[in-house]
């Protein structure tokens, strides 16, 4: 028997060998510096209210300073890049619409851009202004929920409610235009699944009305609160220089000072034809960040505006029969998209129409071979898709670079040094997405 | 005659329908283009590719560099593993090139069509320059059996984690990387998943006591 048992040391009493039970042995496994002594290692997550998702932190704390934080992710991981290999071009669609959940119009544009930049060809201009529609009414839904968990998280409730209660007006919106409130695949290679069902333009002009009330109502609640000011104002602090080594960008990169919004400076979708600000602010901090989210919903309300103004009658797929999935396809009575015309069609009228319809719903269309890289101003910055084809009908390759994934990297140099609290604000004010994260 | 299938789709074995069966097929020349594009490349891209000799000598250059790629009007910068960080070094400091971004960092498996030598691990570093407003491509290769290339991450620490993504997924060593582990799947997975030869659905599946095999050893309905 072992005299030096850490746990329970002992002495020779007239009764016998007496133990005494002095418990943790943190001096032998941290040694003897004396700021150690006070060293704590918590655990947060994988599952908590307040990580946004299944994300796992591991935090050195000496009395409530953190001195490490680590990020642990993957618990998220579903191989949609793996999976899309095994599909079909179109498919894709439906399976980087559930990355990034918060913001899956985004994920959806950008993989059909690259698809399109590989094949060649351009969208119908009726199809690109409704991508532009459904993209910034998606983005404001995200911040609005990037807004109210931010709520949450500081101990803001009601923030919480009010966020998710405006989210449901953009929700109802998309559900009404793609038939689903979110994971739409409704933005397909070659333009759209449908057109705009009836009436929708007019329940998006109420909806125009109503949001900037909402926006101000969230400013009333909390902007000029003390208690939001003080939990924010300095915190999470990340400058113009550590953005770029970090690879952030998005608000975050926006709060530090530096306009970059490839919707400005890379545009793409003909964003370079409507008339928007990108909001910035100077203070790299938490506070910065909720301001540039809150002034980017009513930018967003702008475009949106812009883009039903200008919204043509036209098609809203590509006229090439060997890409654009048979059929203007619009929303029915039953809620499916089926187009009665083109069934009559394929099954009393044709039988190479039948055969057409057939390859290419369940084989697909050829991509040429080649790579592009294809990148948009998502609600969290760049997404990138890395887009690779070896010529067949499936992709070769798909590569997403998702924003919360890289400015999930920010959390050490925000939080290290500051207080257990403020990681909490700073990841809020990160903003991650963690179905984007782990993929 | 172009080719000859066998089976609905070119499947065979299980005739399985949901998509795990390997549908992928690559095509002669595959999404490896071999060529290369002959000065001048066009628009900024002379211009950029210039900088870049003159940053790091034209023998290095030649050295670093065998091919370049213009394709859809985006560039492709092949590179030797050797001469990567002297390469990045330059493209994020030298001030006509100002690469100040790393956008992205990923992998890609060229299985069969792995080019000379077999180089069938390919990693993909997408640059962006935020003063000029330009991005270009940077594409290494390497062979599974030698999978080793330097880590950017002290030019770009973003590369952090895209680097064990590619190092997770693929098995690349990025060799100078702080701590390069496993990101995405668990510590004590077994293979790199989106490697060409991992099939997808690969592993049996256990639920409730039972076990349901992976879709290409499933029994067979035709």
């Amino acid at each position: 028997m072992t005299t030096t048992d850490p746990y329970a040391g002992s002495r020779e009493t007239t009764e016998g060998r007496v133990y005494t039970v002095t418990g943790g042995d943190w001096d032998l496994t941290f040694g003897s510096d004396p700021l150690a002594e006070e060293r704590l290692v918590v655990n947060m997550g994988p599952q908590h209210p307040s990580t946004h998702g299944v994300l796992r932190l591991v935090l050195d704390l000496e009395g409530e300073t953190v001195t490490k934080a680590r990020v642990v992710i993957g618990y998220l991981h579903t191989g949609i890049e793996k999976n899309t290999e095994y599909r079909t071009w179109t498919q894709g669609t439906t399976f980087v619409t559930r990355m990034d959940y918060l913001a899956p119009l985004f994920n959806e544009t950008a993989y059909c851009l690259a698809v399109e930049k590989l094949l060649g060809i351009e969208v119908p201009e009726r199809a690109t202004t409704i991508r532009v529609l459904v993209m910034e009414l998606n983005r404001i839904a995200s911040h609005l929920v990037g807004l109210a968990t931010f709520g949450m998280e500081m101990g803001a409730l009601t923030g919480m409610t009010n966020g998710f209660r405006e989210r449901e007006l953009v929700l109802d919106l998309l559900e009404e235009i793609t038939g689903l409130r979110m994971n739409h695949a409704y933005v397909r290679p070659g333009g759209l699944a449908q057109d705009l069902p009836d009436g929708v333009e007019a329940k998006i002009r109420e909806f125009l009305t109503v949001m900037p009330e909402r926006v101000a109502g969230f400013h009333r609640l909390l902007t000029g609160q003390p208690i939001w000011q003080r939990r924010l104002r300095d915190v999470g602090y990340l400058d113009v220089t550590g953005c770029l080594a970090l690879g952030v960008t998005g608000p975050i990169l926006r709060s530090a000072g530096l306009p970059w919004d490839l919707r400005k400076v890379e545009p793409y979708c003909g964003y370079e034809t409507y008339d928007f600000e990108v909001p910035t602010a100077d203070t790299s901090d938490a506070w910065g960040r909720y301001l540039v989210r809150m002034a980017e919903v009513n930018e967003s309300l702008k475009i949106v505006e812009q883009a039903l103004d200008r919204l043509r009658p036209g098609p809203v797929m590509v006229e090439d029969k060997k890409i654009a999935w048979p059929a203007q396809l619009s929303l029915g009575a039953d809620g499916m998209g089926n187009s009665l015309d083109h069934v009559k069609h394929i099954m009393g009228q044709s039988m190479e129409a039948l055969i057409h319809h057939f390859k290419l719903v369940t084989e697909g269309f050829r991509v040429p071979a080649g790579q592009v890289y294809q990148a948009i101003e998502s609600p969290r910055g760049e997404l990138g898709f890395h887009v690779v084809s070896d010529g067949g009908t499936r992709p070769f390759r798909v590569h997403v670079r998702d924003p919360s994934f890289t400015n999930l990297q920010a959390t050490a140099a925000m939080s290290e040094g500051g207080m257990i609290a403020d990681v909490i604000a700073a990841i809020a004010s990160i903003d991650p997405v963690m179905g984007g994260v782990d993929r | 005659m172009t080719g000859f299938r066998t089976g609905a789709f070119g499947v065979s074995g299980s005739g399985d329908t949901s998509g795990f069966g390997g549908l992928v097929r690559v095509e002669p020349g595959g999404a490896v283009a071999l060529h290369s594009t002959e000065r001048p490349y066009g628009g900024w891209f002379d211009e950029v590719t210039d900088a870049l000799v003159d940053a790091v000598g034209q023998a290095t250059y030649d050295a670093a560099v065998p091919r370049v790629l213009v394709d859809r009007g985006e560039i492709t910068y092949f590179v030797e593993r050797e001469h990567l960080l002297a390469l990045v070094q330059a493209l994020r400091d030298d001030d006509a090139l100002r690469f100040e971004l790393c956008s992205s960092v990923s992998g890609v498996d060229y299985l069969d069509a792995g080019g000379p030598a077999g180089k069938r691990l390919h990693v993909v570093y997408h640059l962006t320059s935020m003063t000029y407003r330009r991005r270009v491509r940077l594409e290494v290769a390497v062979t599974a059996e030698d999978p080793h290339v330097p880590s950017v991450t002290r030019v770009y620490p973003t590369a952090d984690w895209h680097e064990r993504e590619a190092f997770d997924m693929f098995g690349v060593v990025f060799d100078g990387h702080p701590a390069l582990t496993r990101i995405l799947m668990p510590d004590d997975w077994d293979g790199h998943p989106q490697r060409k030869d991992y099939p997808l659905g690969g592993v049996p599946v256990e639920y409730h006591g039972a076990t349901i095999p992976p879709p290409d050893e499933r029994r067979s309905y035709r």
